[in-house]
């Protein structure tokens, strides 16, 4: 088990050093000067080059380089090129937003996909099932910025019950923030809810039909307590891995979605900051974005562990091996 | 990149959608209740300021919220482009045209309660100039010889050569009155001396102003105003029919405002803007540089259908560099109609067999490029011109077409007023060329006289037009929409700004 933890938390190290490189080097090559991007067509050139040295940018790649991944392993993170306070700064507000509009459509898909999946799998060929599967192909056709303009027309334009878009603030209070975060998780959560749920039944369908779900019928438990007690834990490991997969689907969805939203978060922020060439912004933000998924993943794995503990025991042997 | 494509379409279906709604929600019963008292303003705008200092940028989007409101200059433009005092109550100007005295205001507060006094004035110009300044406009203020303080109220400014334009150029945002003490942190705290000052900014959404009890001049009759930075064409024109948002100085789709014109809830203004739109040809490329083949592109460019197709109808043909609200402006329209044949026939006398000649077109991201460069191809392919459309990012523009004239034609708007004088720059990205034409300019730097600078104006559009320096296609329109009962709101924009400080609530 150790071995296993210490070995993906050195791929986790591995896969961010490259994935700053990677940034790095795509933000060095991409076209497109800051300072005249900030001080615009009639700069002149000693203004620009004024720009250029308190960005730092006069500064050879390497150092910067090094500068860069320094100032992030001591916390000191450097100041955005537009907005000029720390990105760090910038971060703190924009998570706010992002984190929980994450945590909600997560929620909400996993809350409506697992009983449904179930309850289609349990209730197979029947009508249930028909429906709960056709909602599904219609949930995975249509792109979630679609849906959030639909959301929006109908509960925003029409009926005027939820914000438009944008958002107030915690300081406004928890229900004017959450209602605002309504719609955006809802259009982030249903195409998900839809993945998942059909993921659920064809899992927990394959389950139905173990050896030891007929074992456990039996010995007279009935489908509905041999399902619960035996089939939903071993159904569950495709389940986590695909809802590993989604996550990082989320955090694309939320830069979509926070720009039809109008939502000031993190995807918003790191669509702007490309569009600007906020270069200390992008990168601090993807290598923050790759972590997160390697976290994510890394819970993955470690979940697997815990549902299966044949994997856990597998691992183990090969340590003493 | 799949991101621009997916935003790209769902903002044609998005717009679709919005335009079917609008006329389902006009049939339905109209709904009163708006949440806001009626002091408050909440206006949108498309682009979010990266900062609120105007001296230290030149994204449009600063002015949009500070200009006139947070911060004031030694004068100011008003609603119709004119020069008015501000915090120089008055001036007077040597014979020669070299040295400027203005008498400042006496009663004037920044936003921190500190007086402001000629010495800031002083510290505020020479800011400009120093020799890290980050003023994107640093070369508009570079006739000034020397800036002093005669005493706490006078302030007498001494230029290297006249300068006609210079009270203007004061006017602009980048040469607005700061303080020495919160000049450094105006960023992200703004202190300036107008009558609104700065509540608080939440970063990717919108920024607070509310009024200062203590401002030198008429009391605002809004008490607070939030600028709500809404990118997306869809979601702007949602929130304005949801009620989110007052006012949308100007929409970014033209094509929504019939929909607006319909619903008696809101005003729509069309107006006027600064921003010639034009098809920029770099004259360093052969045969470009051959006024034959310029002129034939300018003959093969039909500007109505562009104004239709590319804007919904909303713009003016233009024929030179010039704004047609412009007291100076001459109609030059007609000097190369529409003409499919005498385009061919200016082709041939170049030399150019139909086909013969390939040319890029760089489109930056605003609609009217993006858009007008589609039909402008089609145009000139109809002379047998092929043309390779190259979409690029502001900041790819900025470094490959702006700087590195790496281009051979591109379409953009020149949002700065008066901005003729940008034909007689040094190695200016078209490249254009001439003695002459810098030679008016040169005499307009040097004259005072409204009279003989608008005589100067219209010799220097002529010129331009006699030599097809570029495609000249339209003035950009602005397209305001906002509640019907707001009023005080400019209808044109002679200046990238917000000017709130006459808006009030009627009825």
């Amino acid at each position: 088990m150790v071995w296993f933890l210490a070995k993906r938390m050195v791929a986790l190290a591995l896969t961010l050093v490259a994935a700053s490189l990677l940034v790095f080097a795509v933000l060095e090559v991409l076209p497109g000067d800051p300072a005249l991007l900030i001080l615009g067509v009639n700069a002149r050139e000693d203004t620009l080059a004024a720009l250029r040295e308190s960005m730092g940018l006069d500064q050879p790649a390497y150092w910067r380089y090094l500068t860069w991944i320094g100032g992030l392993l001591s916390g000191h993170l450097a100041d955005s090129l537009t907005y000029d306070v720390p990105v760090s700064e910038l971060l703190a507000p924009r998570i706010a937003v992002s984190l929980p509009l994450a945590l909600m459509a997560l929620t909400l898909a996993v809350g409506l996909a697992l009983p449904l999946g179930v309850l289609a799998a349990a209730r197979r060929g029947r009508a249930t099932d028909v429906a709960v599967m056709g909602a599904s192909q219609l949930g995975v056709a249509v792109p979630n910025f679609w849906l959030g303009i639909l959301l929006i027309l109908l509960f925003a334009v029409t009926l005027r019950w939820l914000p438009s878009g944008g958002f107030p603030g915690w300081d406004a209070g928890v229900g004017p923030a959450l209602a605002a975060l309504v719609m955006p998780a809802v259009a982030l959560a249903l195409p998900q809810a839809a993945i998942l749920a059909r993921v659920t039944r064809s899992a927990v369908l394959e389950v139905l039909g173990e050896d030891y779900m007929r074992t456990a019928r039996a010995k007279g438990l009935s489908r509905g307590e041999a399902l619960w007690r035996h089939g939903l834990r071993n159904a569950m490991i495709p389940v986590v891995t695909i809802m590993g997969l989604q996550f990082s689907f989320l955090l694309a969805g939320t830069i979509i979605i926070e720009n039809v939203f109008n939502l000031p978060g993190i995807g918003r922020l790191i669509f702007q900051a490309i569009g600007q060439r906020d270069i200390v912004v992008v990168r601090d933000l993807v290598v923050l974005l790759a972590a997160t998924v390697g976290v994510v993943n890394f819970l993955v794995d470690l979940s697997y562990a815990i549902l299966d503990p044949r994997l856990r025991h597998g691992a183990a042997r090969r340590v003493h091996g | 990149m799949i991101l621009p494509f997916v935003r790209h379409r769902a903002r044609h279906l998005s717009i679709a959608v919005v335009v079917l709604a609008t006329l389902a929600a006009a049939s339905l019963p109209s709904q009163s209740g708006r949440a806001a008292p009626p002091d408050a303003l909440v206006m949108g705008m498309v682009l979010e300021p990266p900062h609120l200092d105007p001296t230290a940028g030149a994204a449009g989007a600063i002015d949009e919220v500070v200009y006139a409101n947070v911060f004031e200059g030694l004068t100011r433009i008003g609603p119709d482009g004119s020069v008015e005092p501000a915090l120089a109550r008055s001036w007077e100007v040597s014979d020669d045209g070299l040295v400027y005295r203005f008498t400042l205001r006496r009663d004037v507060m920044f936003h921190d309660g500190t007086a402001f006094t000629a010495d800031d004035a002083v510290f505020s110009l020479q800011r400009i100039a120093d020799e890290d300044s980050v003023n994107a406009q640093k070369g508009l203020y570079a006739a000034i010889d020397s800036v002093a303080a005669l005493d706490g109220y006078t302030l007498v400014v001494e230029l290297k050569h006249p300068d006609g334009r210079f009270l203007f150029n004061l006017g602009w945002g980048d040469a607005v009155m700061v303080a020495p003490e919160t000049a450094d942190d105006n960023k992200t705290n703004p202190i300036g001396t107008g009558p609104f000052r700065f509540v608080r900014w939440i970063q990717g959404d919108r920024v607070e102003l509310e009024a200062y009890p203590d401002y030198w001049g008429p009391k605002p009759a809004l008490a607070r105003a939030t600028f709500r930075f809404i990118p997306d064409p869809a979601a702007s024109m949602a929130a304005l029919m949801a009620g989110d948002v007052d006012a949308y100085p100007n929409v970014p789709a033209p094509e929504a405002l019939d929909s607006f014109k319909a619903d008696d809830r809101f005003t729509v203004e069309i107006g006027t803007t600064e921003g010639e739109t034009i098809l920029s040809l770099n004259h360093r490329r052969a045969p470009l540089d051959d006024v034959r083949v310029r002129r034939a592109i300018s003959h093969a460019l039909d500007r109505r259908a562009i104004v239709d197709g590319a804007m919904f109808g909303y713009g003016t043909p233009i024929g030179s560099h010039f704004a047609p609200h412009h007291p100076a402006y001459v109609d030059l329209t007609g000097m190369y109609p529409h003409d499919p044949e005498a385009a061919k026939a200016l082709l041939a006398e170049a030399g150019i067999a139909p086909g013969d000649l390939s040319l890029t077109l760089h489109l930056p991201p605003p609609s009217y490029a993006r858009r007008g460069g589609e039909i402008v191809a089609a145009q000139l392919a109809e002379v047998g011109i092929k043309v390779e459309i190259i979409p690029v990012e502001w900041a790819q523009w900025l470094e490959q077409v702006f700087r590195g004239h790496d281009f051979d034609m591109t379409i953009v708007s020149h949002t700065e007023p008066l901005d003729i004088d940008i034909y007689a720059r040094d190695d200016y990205y078209f490249g254009y060329d001439n003695p002459a034409f810098d030679a008016v300019i040169d005499r307009l730097q040097g004259t005072a006289d409204p009279e003989a600078r608008a005589d100067l104006y219209r010799e220097a559009q002529t010129i331009l037009a006699e030599d097809a320096v570029n495609g000249f296609l339209f003035q950009l329109a602005k397209h305001g929409v906002w509640d019907a009962r707001l009023r005080g709101l400019w209808e044109n924009s002679p200046i990238q700004a917000n000017d709130i400080t006459g808006v009030s609530w009627g009825e």
